[in-house]
């Protein structure tokens, strides 16, 4: 019975410092009987120019529209670009060699089945603002930063 | 008897039976009937409704790609595509349709999986057509005169500036697929 106590006392002092989360979303931030816009949809980015990596492993960016490309068991659209053979006359990056690896490091003559899902890794970019701040700092940065200290 | 005889006694000699301008007068009016009429039918053989009363599976396919839904509201329908524009050749593919028609009352692709079974060469059909008339149907739309390589984008601009220009290439030879789900495409050139 005193455990009881002492465990609603500690549950009244914390719910004081209550912290309500910001919701993400605009549409959440709003009041219920509100209506407000959803926020446009940003433009698929279609520069054809490479972006930075933010770190060496990151899977490159797609910067190119890929609106309805079909990867499936019949086929991958982006592979007719991007495979081996296809590469001199697209003039495409190659699919990197990591692909052809399979999990145990064999390689094999065509892409490994579980890299065939391109978008699973590489994206396509929007022309939009971030949502929520990205405090991600690049390696160089950092390496600056903790130079100068 | 004598009826017959007589409705065929006016078909032989009706100039004798009715006036020179009446006779002219009707045959030009029902020349305008049958002909607006069978226009009219073969209007409808190359709407929306008419394709998809079979074809549904397609036209759902077609929905999400950018010749049914874009920014300017222009769409391609499946006759845009798939049938001639011009009079003549259109009457031909017509004609054709006909043996497509049969394959129809006899069932030939009447479930879906005999219809993945058999999407290869009903694409290869479809792409050999417009390989062969240098993607006519493409062009009645898209013409390559009236392009603007600056507001493309640099690979489009690329690839149809030298291979489109030069006429080695034709729309079809890239674009395949490009309103439709494509079928395995296992030794397809570019693929």
């Amino acid at each position: 019975m005193k455990n009881c106590k002492r465990l609603l006392f500690v549950l009244f002092i914390l719910s004081a410092f209550q912290v309500t989360a910001e919701p993400i979303n605009p549409i959440l931030k709003s009041e219920i009987n509100e209506e407000v816009a959803a926020p446009p949809i940003g433009k698929t980015l279609n520069t054809d120019l490479k972006q930075k990596r933010n770190y060496p492993m990151q899977p490159p960016l797609i910067p190119h529209q890929t609106r309805d490309y079909q990867v499936n068991i019949k086929v991958n659209k982006c592979m007719s670009c991007h495979s081996r053979s296809r590469t001199e006359e697209s003039q495409a990056p190659m699919v990197s060699v990591t692909h052809f690896m399979d999990r145990d490091g064999n390689f094999l003559a065509e892409i490994s089945p579980r890299r065939y899902f391109c978008e699973q890794c590489h994206v396509t970019q929007s022309d939009v603002k971030p949502v929520v701040e990205n405090t991600f700092v690049d390696i160089d940065s950092m390496l600056k930063k903790t130079g100068k200290e | 008897m004598r009826f017959i005889k007589k409705v065929f006694g006016i078909l032989k000699a009706p100039s004798v039976h009715f006036g020179f301008g009446l006779l002219v007068f009707s045959g030009f009016v029902t020349g305008i009937i049958f002909w607006g009429g069978f226009n009219t039918a073969m209007e409808f053989t190359n709407s929306e409704p008419f394709c998809t009363s079979c074809h549904e599976n397609l036209y759902q396919e077609l929905q999400t790609t950018i010749h049914f839904t874009n920014r300017s509201g222009v769409r391609a329908i499946c006759s845009s595509c798939h049938v001639p524009h011009d009079w003549t050749d259109k009457m031909a593919r017509k004609m054709q349709a006909s043996k497509e028609v049969w394959a129809w009352m006899v069932g030939t692709i009447n479930t879906e999986e005999k219809f993945q079974a058999r999407r290869r060469t009903l694409a290869e059909h479809e792409w050999h057509r417009l390989k062969a008339n240098d993607s006519l149907e493409c062009r009645n739309c898209h013409n390559f005169e009236y392009m603007d390589f600056t507001v493309q984008s640099k690979r489009a601009s690329d690839s149809h500036s030298t291979h489109l220009a030069s006429g080695e290439k034709t729309c079809i030879d890239c674009h395949k697929g490009i309103a439709h789900q494509l079928p395995d495409m296992e030794g397809v050139p570019g693929w």
